[in-house]
């Protein structure tokens, strides 16, 4: 086992991280994922180690597959029809597509934030933030409610919030929106949370309050975000993946990808040649 | 090159709203004339008693073909409602296959499909067995009818909900069908909209009853024997030639076309409530 994870390490070293202890267990640990939509190919051979408690980013240019991973990572990536997966995603070394672990189970230990804000229209602020809860089971009024006005603190919401909570969750403006559905997944105490271009529908202010709370988050989630913003990237991330054409092409602390990238890739793409 | 601009835009204009013309004074004949006639048979009478016999001066109503088009209705929606919107939630949910765009397809056919081939079904498997016209098979040839069309509709309304919900809850791992009821509770007002459309829609057919309900000049008398219906009564009284029965036709022309016409103005007023609370 020891010699079998030596052997994996071997992988990103190339690509010069540095300061990977032989002891360190990774949270996710992806080791040849290749996945497609019907006939097209969207990852090939992708090999990745996310690390505990700290935030991973992902970047590259529109259609590199960066989604595609993340969607991998919690199982999302088969609801889509015609999409197929093959190799493995070990979270704490258990391999979320092995026939022990439920599909179920992954999603709630590896939470979800979406591009586009979605809270259920129908529900109201409260029940939107348990409503992970609610779906599978949980009755106790007073645990809900507990849970509601913890995880709505986490994202600074409550305070904006906490006289309607009646109200409907679709009534809020898109920041409030996307903090409200980052409480929501939080609710569910993941393990993970993968952020899918959380700010892409959002203006600077409401940027900067999810940046922030990115920050705050990885005391006690593990994250992975994707972004095609590399500003974001450089300023959230502990650690930053760069893909293009569904390759992993660099995959480095955030400091070294952006200040001395090992690829000629990277650095045209961030010094913007292309993409 | 302007002036023909103009004439061609005018014309258009006018052929259009000609058009509109030539669609509507029908229509709004058939309304006029209904209710004009119609609403002069409508007394208490209309609504609590039997027909009455062609004798100049005999009383009586139409009570007996209310009572049996609910009940047919009722039965219609009993066997219609349930199997309809779980094809529905099956072909929008869970469909994304050869099967189940199969039986979209299937749907699409039978929603065409003449009403009187339902009749023929209902004769085939419940009136010939049982040897006589009964209610069960015309509340079963109606049913049958109203599944192709609420499947479509709730298949439809299911759709229009963004994939971005199923995802959310999907990604709270919430189990599918639990996801299933989020959508469905999401889609709700369009849901219902199809359901009752599809029940005003069967509540105005004849040809599917007149081979398995036939018509009674009686009250319900059990699931094994004929009912009558509004719909029936205005086909056998409206070619006969007494001025009294003729007259009770008009009357259940109307009755028909104001509950129908009640049932789209609740539809709409369901949704407009849907929506404001959306």
């Amino acid at each position: 086992m020891l010699s079998g994870e030596m052997k994996d390490l071997e992988k990103p070293a190339e690509h010069g991280v540095a300061h990977w202890g032989a002891d360190e267990k990774p949270k996710i640990q992806v080791q040849n994922l290749n996945a497609w939509y019907n006939q097209k190919q969207a990852l090939f051979d992708v090999n990745l180690y996310i690390k505990p408690n700290m935030v991973t980013a992902m970047i590259g240019p529109s259609g590199c597959g960066k989604s595609t991973l993340i969607r991998c990572l919690n199982r999302m990536h088969e609801m889509v029809i015609g999409a197929r997966v093959e190799g493995q995603v070990l979270l704490d070394g258990l391999d979320v597509y092995g026939p022990n672990l439920d599909p179920v189970d992954v999603r709630r230990r590896i939470g979800m934030v979406f591009q586009k804000p979605n809270p259920f229209p129908n529900m109201s602020i409260g029940d939107n933030v348990v409503a992970g809860l609610k779906l599978t089971g949980v009755r106790d009024k007073a645990k809900l409610g507990e849970v509601t006005r913890r995880c709505l603190e986490r994202v600074y919401l409550w305070d904006e919030v906490k006289d309607e909570l009646k109200r409907s969750g679709a009534s809020l403006s898109g920041g409030q929106q996307q903090r409200l559905c980052i409480a929501r997944a939080l609710a569910i105490e993941p393990e993970v949370l993968l952020m899918d271009e959380p700010c892409s529908a959002l203006d600077p202010t409401a940027t900067a309050k999810i940046e922030q709370l990115i920050a705050e988050l990885k005391q006690s989630y593990t994250v992975v975000i994707v972004t095609h913003n590399m500003q974001q990237a450089s300023r959230v991330a502990d650690y930053t993946a760069f893909m293009y054409l569904g390759k992993l092409i660099e995959f480095d602390e955030t400091a070294k990808l952006f200040e001395n990238p090992s690829e000629q890739l990277t650095e045209r793409y961030i010094t913007g040649k292309f993409g | 090159m302007r002036l023909r601009r103009i004439v061609a835009d005018r014309l258009l204009i006018s052929f259009s709203f000609a058009a509109v013309i030539i669609a509507i004074v029908p229509l709004a004949s058939i309304l006029f004339d209904v209710t004009a006639k119609g609403i002069t048979a409508i007394n208490w009478d209309f609504f609590t008693m039997l027909p009455p016999t062609p004798l100049p001066g005999a009383v009586g109503g139409l009570g007996n073909a209310i009572q049996g088009t609910l009940i047919l209705v009722s039965l219609a929606s009993a066997i219609g409602l349930p199997v309809g919107l779980f094809s529905g939630v099956y072909i929008s949910e869970y469909g994304g296959n050869w099967y189940g765009s199969s039986i979209r397809f299937l749907g699409d056919v039978l929603v065409g499909n003449p009403s009187i081939v339902f009749g023929i079904m209902g004769y085939v498997l419940l009136v010939l067995p049982l040897q006589s016209y009964n209610t069960l098979a015309g509340g079963f040839a109606l049913g049958v009818m109203m599944m192709p069309i609420i499947s479509n509709t709730t298949a439809e309304a299911l759709k229009l909900v963004p994939n971005s919900l199923r995802e959310a809850s999907m990604a709270l791992g919430v189990r599918k069908w639990r996801t299933t009821f989020v959508i469905i509770s999401n889609a709700r007002a369009a849901v219902a909209t199809g359901a009752l459309l599809a029940v005003a829609r069967v509540m105005g057919e004849t040809a599917p009853l007149i081979l398995t309900a036939g018509i009674s000049t009686l009250w319900f008398s059990g699931l094994n024997q004929p009912a009558a219906s509004l719909t029936y009564y205005i086909y056998y009284f409206a070619t006969s030639p007494f001025p009294n029965w003729v007259s009770l036709a008009w009357g259940a022309a109307f009755v028909l076309i104001v509950t129908i016409m009640i049932i789209n103005v609740a539809v709409r007023v369901v949704t407009r409530g849907a929506r404001a609370h959306a």
